[in-house]
Formats: structure tokens, sequence, C-alpha cells
């Protein structure tokens, strides 16, 4: 313990604390001990290097604090990165025609791996909860707990079962969310449930069952929509071993995973989906997966049987194809505008989770 | 050109972490920040992060004290970004000469050496407080970067007394040098 005294000395000596006869004494030791002189020394610029990093993380916080102010007061905008495309179409109007017929040849080749990818379905599980055989006891603890008056009015329609259960997150603070399509796959109607216990009734507008990607609305006046999401939705890709983390509800609470990149395809090479190495258990279908910026970077739809840890997410840049592709006829997708910006990055996880799991919902499917 | 009484005025209030002023700053000259990143290939994310990068620079250099700006403070964080922008870019090896308006500016190189080391220090410091785990890291987060004292530490993170808390800070500050120095050393 009594290095402990002495580097509480150094400290007190640093910050200036001593009175002058210790200070004396202790200039003394430092003259005679080239030991404590080396820690007095080592000492400063640790303290010195621990203080700049404080500054230096308090200064980007407030930075960011500044920067959505200064977006939500209007005084700085954020546009588009249209000019891009302008630019590239220009620069490379030539190679256009060339890129052309490679794509003709590509949607060929993905038409034909999608074909393949139904047909593996064996080897790959869904991760929707299934339901019908935990039927019977919801429908008994259904009556017990209808002896006991309960404020919560179960909006779940009556005398019908839960089909699947998976989880769901907005893309779109007016009550739109993105979940699987395995999950509300044949169903008549849908709950979303919040991690306070809310429930929410909401429709399916659109599900693809190639992409696996189904976009619900939530129509409940109980729902309170949010101004601005705290995620953005990431266009371009993820380099291998980005850690990552996942929030869904495998069971009735909000549970927090983390992972990494582990491939940049899917199942057999499938270019929709991406590989990442997470524990995902039935009921994480269709949950966001973020980057450390907390920016949803897929989402979870597959883990293979054979292998543990072997997670497959269908990549984010699906997310924008799909809204991009039926806005064009979907007057209701039209008012979707998928968040780019990621307002959370630079918090402590924590912090991020705080901000995230009010967006990610429990889907039920009936 | 001299750095006119407005600015001047700014710069002091952003060296004493003024929030007002680091506001008025960041509203004068994002926009044009993020118009020369989108017209060269980046995004509005893109044009925050160098924003924000360029801010640091200028933090770093108003709070140094010897701080005089020779133009004026639009061309100089014009310049910064320019430079870290262009980094980036080769980093991404998306660098094509042509870039759009980048015109060669006022030289920041000994701006963005002195940058670059605190930002490797900034880096290492995280990375070593990252990996002593919790409850470290938040003890000595309260005690070094809030300055909160030891009795009021004792009483939130659950220790019997002010001297039990001192005595894992001590040896969570030990392990925390020791993963510091380990890297810092490699560096210098």
């Amino acid at each position: 313990m009594e290095q402990l005294q002495l580097l509480e000395a150094v400290e007190r000596y640093l910050q200036n604390e001593m009175g002058p006869e210790e200070k004396g004494h202790f200039e003394q030791l430092r003259k005679t001990n080239p030991e404590v002189d080396q820690l007095v020394v080592e000492h400063t610029i640790f303290l010195g290097q621990l203080n700049k990093f404080g500054e230096a993380k308090n200064f980007k916080a407030s930075l960011h604090d500044i920067h959505n102010t200064l977006v939500s007061s209007g005084s700085i905008k954020e546009q588009p990165s249209q000019a891009i495309v302008k630019q590239m179409w220009k620069r490379y109007k030539r190679v256009m025609g060339v890129a052309a017929s490679i794509a003709g040849i590509t949607t060929m080749l993905i038409a034909g791996m999608i074909n393949s990818r139904k047909a593996d379905t064996v080897e790959l599980q869904q991760l929707n909860q299934k339901f019908e055989r935990t039927k019977r006891t919801v429908d008994q603890l259904k009556k017990q707990v209808e002896g006991t008056p309960t404020e919560k009015v179960p909006k779940a329609p009556a005398n019908t079962d839960i089909k699947s259960g998976g989880t769901g997150f907005l893309i779109d603070g007016k009550g739109f969310l993105i979940t699987n399509a395995h999950v509300v796959a044949g169903s008549t109607s849908v709950i979303v449930q919040n991690n306070k216990g809310q429930e929410f009734r909401a429709t399916t507008i659109h599900q693809n069952p190639s992409t696996d990607i189904a976009i619900l609305k939530i129509e409940d006046n109980d729902f309170k929509p949010h101004d601005v999401l705290p995620y953005g939705i990431r266009k371009n890709g993820v380099d291998l071993g980005e850690t990552l983390f996942t929030l869904g509800f495998p069971r009735e609470e909000i549970v927090y995973n983390e992972g990494y990149m582990s491939a940049k395809t899917g199942f057999h090479g499938d270019t929709l989906t991406c590989q990442i190495g997470v524990t995902a258990n039935p009921g994480n279908s269709g949950g966001p997966v973020f980057n450390k910026n907390g920016e949803v970077i897929g989402i979870i739809t597959t883990r293979q049987i054979a292998a543990q840890g072997v997670v497959f997410a269908i990549t984010s840049q699906n997310i924008f194809r799909l809204v991009d592709d039926i806005a064009k006829t979907d007057t209701t997708v039209q008012k979707i505008k998928l968040p780019s910006i990621s307002s959370i990055k630079g918090l402590d996880r924590v912090q991020q989770i705080k901000k995230i799991e009010d967006c990610v919902f429990m889907v039920r499917s009936y | 050109m001299k750095t006119d009484v407005n600015e001047k005025a700014l710069l002091e209030g952003l060296a004493q972490n003024d929030r007002t002023a680091i506001e008025s700053i960041y509203a004068m000259q994002y926009n044009m920040v993020q118009t020369l990143i989108i017209n060269n290939n980046g995004t509005a994310e893109d044009a925050k992060d160098i924003f924000q990068e360029a801010m640091m620079v200028l933090y770093e250099k108003a709070r140094s004290g010897s701080f005089e700006l020779n133009c004026q403070l639009k061309t100089y964080v014009y310049s910064v970004c320019r430079r870290l922008w262009l980094k980036r870019l080769l980093q991404l090896q998306k660098y094509s000469h042509n870039s759009n308006g980048l015109v060669e500016t006022v030289s920041v190189d000994e701006d963005m050496e002195v940058h670059d080391q605190r930002n490797s220090d900034f880096l290492m410091m995280e990375k070593a407080l990252s990996s002593i785990g919790e409850p470290c890291k938040s003890l000595l987060e309260a005690f070094y970067l809030q300055k909160r004292n030891m009795t009021e530490i004792a009483g939130n993170f659950g220790y019997t007394n002010a001297d039990n808390a001192k005595n894992q800070k001590y040896k969570c500050l030990m392990r925390l040098k020791k993963l510091f120095f380990s890297e810092y050393k490699n560096h210098v």
C-alpha cells in the first residue's frame, strides 16, 4: 500500500494541494530518489493525456449536440447527396452502356441465386417464433388473468392465435416499421409492442418474400410519432471485422447482443445478405443490426442449423432499394423518409441503447 | 488579411468552451463545408464527420494559446476540411485528380501534424479505457474526467467508504497506465 500513498502524494503534488512544508519535503524526496522523480514525470504525462482525452471527449459530445440543435432549429440544413449522381452521370456516361449490359447478366445470375436459395431453406432456420405449441398454456393463463381486473386492454384480436412473432424497427418516426416478410406472412392482423409493454395495432403495407422484407405501418392513436430517429440506415457496405450489435425480442423482454461482421455474402454466396457472428434466437427475426456508430446495417433473418453462431442478415441497402422501388407506385410509401444520419455516433453503448430501444418493437402476427 | 475583431472573440469563446461561440462558428461554417464535401463524392454524414474533426483542430489550436490566425476563419476551416477530406478519399481509394473546386489554400501542414498526433493519443486512451472494463472505466472517468470527489464516488458505486473506493481506483489506475504506456511508448 506504500505505492498507493506515494501515487496519491504525487497527485496532490501535481494538483498543487500540498502545504509549503510538505511540498518542500516532497521536492527533497524527488531530488534524492530517482524512482520517485521518474514516477512524477510519468504521472504528469499520463494525467496530461487523460485530461486532454476528457476535454476532447466533452468537446466531441457537445459538437454532436450542437449539430442536432442546429439541424432541428433549421440553422443548418443537411443536403441530400444528389449532386454525386449528376456528377457521376456526367463523368461516366460512356461506362453506363457497358454497365447496363453487365447489369442484365447480373440480373439473370441473381434470379438463379434466389431460386437456389429457396431450395436451401431446409438448412436454414427462420428466426421467427412459432406459437402453436404454447397456445394452450397461453389460453389457460388468459383465463386466469381474466379473473383479475387489469388496466391494460389487450389489442390482440379475440379468439385468434398468434401465428408468428419477431422483431421490427422504425424506419420513419411517423410509424413505419421494417420486419421480415416471413414474420407477417399469412397474418390477418399484426400487433406490435414496445419495450414498455404498450401494444399498437399495425397493418402490413408491403411484403416482399424474395428479399424477405415487410413494411408495416402503426395505425393506432396511442402511438406517439418520433420527430427524429436516433439512428440512420447505412447506404454503403460494412467492412469485415466491424463490431456490430443487435436488439430484438427473442422473449418478452428486449435483448441486446454483440458480434462482428463475418462475411460480406450470405448463405451460399447470396449477395442480398451478409453473415454476422452473433447469437440469435427465434424471435430475433426482423431485428435491426447496428454498427458501432448506431447505423442500421442489416436485418436479421435466418441462422444456419448445422453451425453455431452463423446468422444471416439482409443488408440495409435492400431497404433503400425496396422503399425506392415501391414508392413509385404506392403513395403511402412515398411518405417514408429514410434516416441517413445517426445522431448517437460517439455515445457509449449504454446511452445508444437507451435512445434506440424505443424504436424497436416486438411484432406478433395473428 | 488580419483576423477581424468578431472572429477573434469567437475563437476566444471557443477556447473557453463557450457554447454560444461554438454554435455560431458551427452555424456560420457548416454549410460551406457540406457543399464542399457533397460536391466531391461525399454524403451529409461525411460532411458532419469532417467538419467536426476540423472543429477539433480549431479547438486544439485555440486552446494552445499561441493561436494567431492570419487569414479569415472561413479560409482556415476550408483548408483543414479539404486536407481531411482528401486524406479520407485516399484511404477509400476514391481519389480522383479532377476533384471539383479543391483549390490550394493556406498551408495547414503543421496543424495537421499536431492534430494527427493528438488524435492518435486520443484513440490510444480510448482503447486503453475500454479494455480495462467496468467498473474501472466508470470509476476512473468519474474521478479524473468528471472530477467528482472520492466520498461521492464511493456512494454512487456502492463502496462502503472512500478508502475502499480509493483502493479500487488505485488498482484500476495502475492497469490503465500499464495499458496506455505499453502503446504510448511504441508510438513516441
